[in-house]
């Protein structure tokens, strides 16, 4: 067995120093054929990861606006709400914020499926909540992403009473986090105990999301009525 | 050697990996992964099972050109194929199963420094031939996997009250929140170090006792 010969055979000091352009090549052909696999492997995997976000982002769309069956991509240009494909990427290629317009079956518009972030307990919170200017109110609200301590602020994703605040919250005079089972107004959120700065969060990142999208979106369905 | 010594030894350089030498219990090595997420049983498995790849592929390559390369370059080149492979793990886990690895997040990219695999390929893939290292390789991962498991088991059974994701007790079951929370890390690791210890001070005891035993 000639394998087995060179087996545990120990790199001696008394070996010829290999020339720097041996140690140049080694590296120089690892790096290569490193780079060579991650780009194979990089585009043969980038179509699913992609067809996974979007399908991610379409599950979280019709759950937090009940009743839609299709959705339009907004975007602000010029101040106003356009389709998203009309807004020219930013400088630096980054994509404008967009948010979306979910339609029933009938083709009647149920409310608006907006993304929002905000720094939680650990770290940025994003969410994507449904909005009808119609109830002025938030219809649905789903995480997307957050890292809160899991058992205590993850309950903002799981805790079915914490998902019912959500079902008709109005947003209006603002949206405020009370003690759980002190819920007495429609525009109030209970918070989880033991997960209150997480449940804070929440509110801050609706309201916030709410402030900033509510003037363009009534600006877009006076137009859309006219 | 023959035939038979060589299967022996690749039995034997399997065997260790798994339990005399087990990268967790006994040499307690990889402890980031070990301790950061092993929260459920199914993150655990498939951080285990993502490092097993990493490992066995890296083994794989760096015992194969064992002789090719530079003992002044060693470090740099086995760091080269234990990324390469990281990052292919990255890619895969993003594109078949996205949501094991959003649960698993920067973990999966820190498997580059789990000094398990760079120990391995230093301390034998680069000293043995590829039938020795893929059992040394395939040993280890089964082992650092089977460890995970088992701290991901305890955590989510009593953290969760569930295992794999299927409630295992009714709803009167409060669970230990903490076990799932970074301190569970701590004391499951505490108590399984303490008990492999238990068992091993126990066998020596019991091979003293009767030295007739050859094999230990």
């Amino acid at each position: 067995m000639s394998e087995t010969n060179i087996q545990e055979q120990p790199i001696t000091e008394t070996e010829s120093e290999p020339g720097s352009g041996r140690l140049i090549a080694t590296l120089g052909i690892a790096g290569f054929f490193s780079g060579l696999i991650l780009v194979g492997v990089y585009l043969f995997t980038l179509p699913m990861i992609q067809a996974n976000r979007a399908q991610a982002l379409e599950r979280a769309i019709y759950l937090v606006l009940p009743g839609s069956t299709s959705f339009k991509a907004l975007a602000l240009g010029n101040g106003s709400l356009v389709p998203a494909e009309e807004v020219p990427a930013e400088k630096g290629g980054e994509e404008p914020a967009r948010i979306f317009a979910g339609y029933d079956k009938a083709g009647k518009l149920v409310g608006f499926a907006i993304p929002a972030e905000e720094p939680g307990f650990q770290d940025i919170i994003a969410g994507i909540f449904g909005y009808s200017s119609g109830q002025q109110a938030i219809i649905g609200f789903e995480v997307l992403d957050s890292k809160e301590t899991p058992g205590l602020g993850d309950k903002i994703k799981k805790d079915a009473g914490f998902q019912g605040n959500f079902q008709a919250l109005a947003v209006t005079p603002e949206i405020i986090a009370v003690k759980k089972g002190e819920k007495r107004a429609a525009n109030e959120v209970e918070a989880i105990t033991g997960a209150t700065i997480s449940s804070k969060a929440v509110v801050r990142l609706l309201q916030k999301g709410v402030e900033k999208w509510k003037p363009a979106i009534e600006a877009y369905i006076q137009a859309q009525n006219q | 050697m023959n035939q038979v010594q060589t299967t022996n030894r690749s039995a034997e350089e399997f065997l260790k990996g798994l339990w005399k030498e087990n990268p967790v219990f006994v040499a307690v090595l990889g402890m980031c992964p070990t301790l950061a997420v092993t929260n459920t049983a199914i993150n655990s498995l498939a951080m285990g099972l993502a490092t097993a790849f990493v490992l066995v592929f890296s083994s794989l390559l760096v015992s194969s050109f064992r002789k090719l390369i530079p003992k002044q370059v060693r470090i740099t080149a086995f760091i080269i194929i234990i990324a390469t492979f990281v990052t292919v793990v990255d890619f895969m886990l993003a594109a078949i199963v996205p949501q094991v690895h959003k649960e698993l997040g920067a973990f999966i990219a820190l498997i580059v420094v789990n000094c398990l695999i760079l120990g391995r390929q230093e301390a034998f893939s680069s000293k043995n031939p590829v039938g020795l290292a893929m059992a040394d390789a395939l040993g280890m991962s089964a082992g650092f996997t089977f460890a995970l498991l088992s701290i991901g088991s305890i955590r989510e059974i009593l953290g969760s009250g569930s295992l794999f994701n299927i409630p295992l007790f009714g709803s009167g079951f409060e669970p230990w929140v903490i076990m799932v929370l970074p301190p569970g890390g701590f004391f499951t690791l505490g108590f399984l170090l303490l008990f492999f210890n238990w068992l091993q001070k126990r066998r020596k005891a019991q091979m003293r006792a009767t030295p007739s035993t050859v094999k230990p």
